[in-house]
């Protein structure tokens, strides 16, 4: 009788220590995400002066701003998604709906979900490779395509798992009122599954704003301000990478404004994927 | 009928049939709408097709630009290139040791701490956690995943680094410095920078990849496996560790790969904090190199093809290793969906 109470205990025992053990485990990973966080508000709002928007990163020992980082960012921001998306859409397009037969499909499945993970220097290194070294400097553009390479496999991957998500009930209806099959998928498939791909570009716009390795080789940076995609661009990421490596403290303040300028609109659009996906969701 | 849309080649298929105007159009402007109808099919078809082949033709143009990239330093050092631990510019003599080294260390401490946290995480997530809280932690958890890794990297070197330094690693240099065998592992003066500091911080960023796989995985088990398990009396620990464990095993090994991948590829987090330095020590708390900080700190600065073309040569030994992760990672998880697929 002892000797079943004794393993009883045991395992009560255990069972309160493994569980006790995972609700510290999901306290430690909130911690990180708080203290990062707080540091971020800590440091970044004293230095998140009206200047920052208004002046160009200034030299070691004066004042400035980020206007040139902030632009720079946007607008390769903005050109890397314009290309990355709709490369993204067809083929995932293809994956969802003329994926079911041969080679093809599994094969860009498997190669995407590689390409998804893969280390962003290398994307760097073979835009460097194959656009920078041809036109012998580094520019805005290279920087852009960089990143669209980061975005299609994030636009492939929820294209694909959206439109499977839709209901092949309307793609029959659609098809027995005569529809040919491109304006199945165009006006009607890809149209259902239009906020699932929206919140899947807003994932890997989120993904691409915070991005820096890529950009070291292609963007890299500029001190002044250029509308000139065709010329080294400033970009925020490189602009924090140097101004926090270095040792002056006016440049630290500014790559501490960056910083959570950055983490500030990637949690805004992350949160925004989700609510805009979650809204999707429900009224499906 | 679904057959149809899915499989069709072309103008064989019924639906054509039934076209609105079929009463009221004559026949042949009726039949020269189908054609062209059947024209713009195979147009979109073939351009989602070629979109889909772009991702197989960028994967060979990645490789094969790397690979040209790195034809100097391959016929400079061949094969001696993966063993050695030289790094002289001045002297054009490199060797890919001490950042092969780098990375796989400071990816294997990242792994070693953020598996188990992970899983107690996935475990707090499936099992624990109030029905409301789920969502909103787990969300917390995936905002983790998303700040930028530049900002690991700079609340590392400011913020952590220093109070490692002064609170963790004298700890560490007086409590297992002085252990035989892994005492020269963790004896070294205290900087804050280092193999270690960069392996802590790496864990901290892979945690939310791998703890939203597990969560992911252990989802799939089915509640009856569970509720089986429970009704004969095993205790929620019991349940996770002697059923839910077993079943999704190929599926969690496959997260932690996928872990491991981000974690080797990593580079601006430890490019902050690992101290860039070309040496080779045993002691983790010395200052190291990664291939990935290798490559974002000398890149720029590089002169001389030689130089060049090794550093472009460490890029593509990086892609090889995370490629090979990353492949397994993602069959173990095909093979787990295709297992649900079986079961349920």
């Amino acid at each position: 009788m002892s000797a079943m109470l004794n393993l009883y205990t045991r395992r009560r025992i255990i069972n309160a220590a493994g569980l006790s053990v995972s609700v510290l485990a999901m306290l430690f990973g909130l911690f990180w995400l708080c203290w990062i966080l707080f540091t971020l508000l800590d440091h970044g709002l004293p230095a998140l002066a009206p200047v920052v928007f208004t002046q160009m990163t200034p030299p070691p020992g004066s004042t400035g701003g980020l206007l040139n980082a902030i632009a720079g960012s946007l607008m390769m921001t903005l050109v890397g998604t314009l290309i990355g998306t709709p490369a993204g859409i067809l083929a995932g397009t293809y994956l969802a709906e003329f994926g079911q037969r041969g080679w093809l499909a599994p094969v860009t499945r498997f190669i995407n979900d590689v390409l998804l993970s893969a280390p962003s220097i290398v994307i760097g290194l073979f835009v460097y490779e194959v656009y920078v070294i041809r036109v012998k400097h580094f520019s805005g553009w290279a920087g852009a395509l960089a990143l669209s390479i980061l975005v299609i496999p994030i636009v492939i991957r929820t294209t694909e798992n959206m439109l499977r998500m839709v209901p092949s009930t309307l793609r029959e209806a659609a098809a027995a009122l005569g529809a040919p099959q491109w304006k199945i998928i165009s006006f009607i498939t890809l149209r259902a599954a239009r906020a699932g791909i929206i919140t899947g570009v807003l994932l890997a716009v989120a993904r691409i704003s915070g991005e820096t390795a890529p950009l070291l080789f292609t963007a890299l940076n500029n001190q002044f301000w250029s509308k000139n995609m065709d010329q080294p661009m400033a970009n925020l990421p490189v602009v924090i990478f140097q101004f926090a490596m270095s040792p002056y403290e006016d440049w630290q303040r500014l790559a501490w404004a960056g910083a959570l300028l950055i983490t500030l609109s990637v949690l805004t659009l992350n949160i925004l994927a989700r609510v805009l996906f979650r809204q999707s969701a429900t009224t499906h | 009928m679904s057959l149809c849309i899915s499989y069709n080649r072309g103008g064989a298929c019924p639906r054509y049939f039934f076209s609105h105007n079929h009463t009221t159009m004559p026949m042949f402007s009726h039949e020269a709408r189908l054609r062209q109808q059947a024209v713009f099919d195979l147009l979109f078809r073939n351009l989602t097709r070629v979109s889909a082949f772009g991702v197989l033709a960028l994967l060979a143009a990645i490789i094969v630009s790397l690979i040209v990239g790195s034809m100097p330093a391959i016929q400079a050092f061949g094969l001696g290139f993966l063993t050695s631990s030289d790094w002289d510019p001045v002297n054009d003599k490199f060797g890919a040791l001490i950042p092969i080294i780098g990375t796989l260390v400071t990816s294997g401490i990242a792994l070693l701490i953020a598996i188990p946290i992970s899983f107690g995480i996935a475990v707090f997530l499936t099992e624990l956690s109030p029905r409301i809280l789920r969502r909103p932690l787990g969300i917390a958890i995936e905002l983790l995943a998303g700040i930028p890794s530049i900002i690991y990297g700079m609340w590392g070197l400011f913020v952590f680094a220093p109070l490692f330094a002064d609170h963790i690693e004298p700890w560490i240099n007086e409590h297992i410095g002085s252990m035989p065998y892994i005492g020269p592992f963790f004896s070294g003066p205290p900087m804050g920078i280092g193999m270690l500091t960069a392996g802590i911080i790496l864990a901290i960023m892979v945690i939310p990849f791998i703890a939203s796989v597990m969560r992911d995985v252990f989802d799939v088990v089915p509640a009856m496996l569970k509720e089986s398990a429970y009704a004969v009396g095993a205790t929620t620990w019991e349940v996770m560790w002697n059923v839910v464990l077993p079943y999704t095993k190929v599926g969690v090994a496959g997260g932690i790969m996928l872990g491991l991948g981000r974690a080797l590829g990593e580079t601006m987090a430890v490019t902050f904090v690992i101290g860039n330095a070309h040496e080779l020590s045993k002691s983790l708390l010395m200052p190291g190199n990664s291939i990935s900080s290798a490559l974002a700190n000398e890149f720029t600065e590089a002169f001389g093809d030689l130089y060049t073309s090794s550093l472009i040569e460490l890029g593509l030994i990086l892609f090889f290793i995370t490629f090979v992760v990353l492949s397994i990672a993602r069959y173990m998880l095909y093979k787990l969906g295709q297992r649900e697929g079986q079961v349920t």
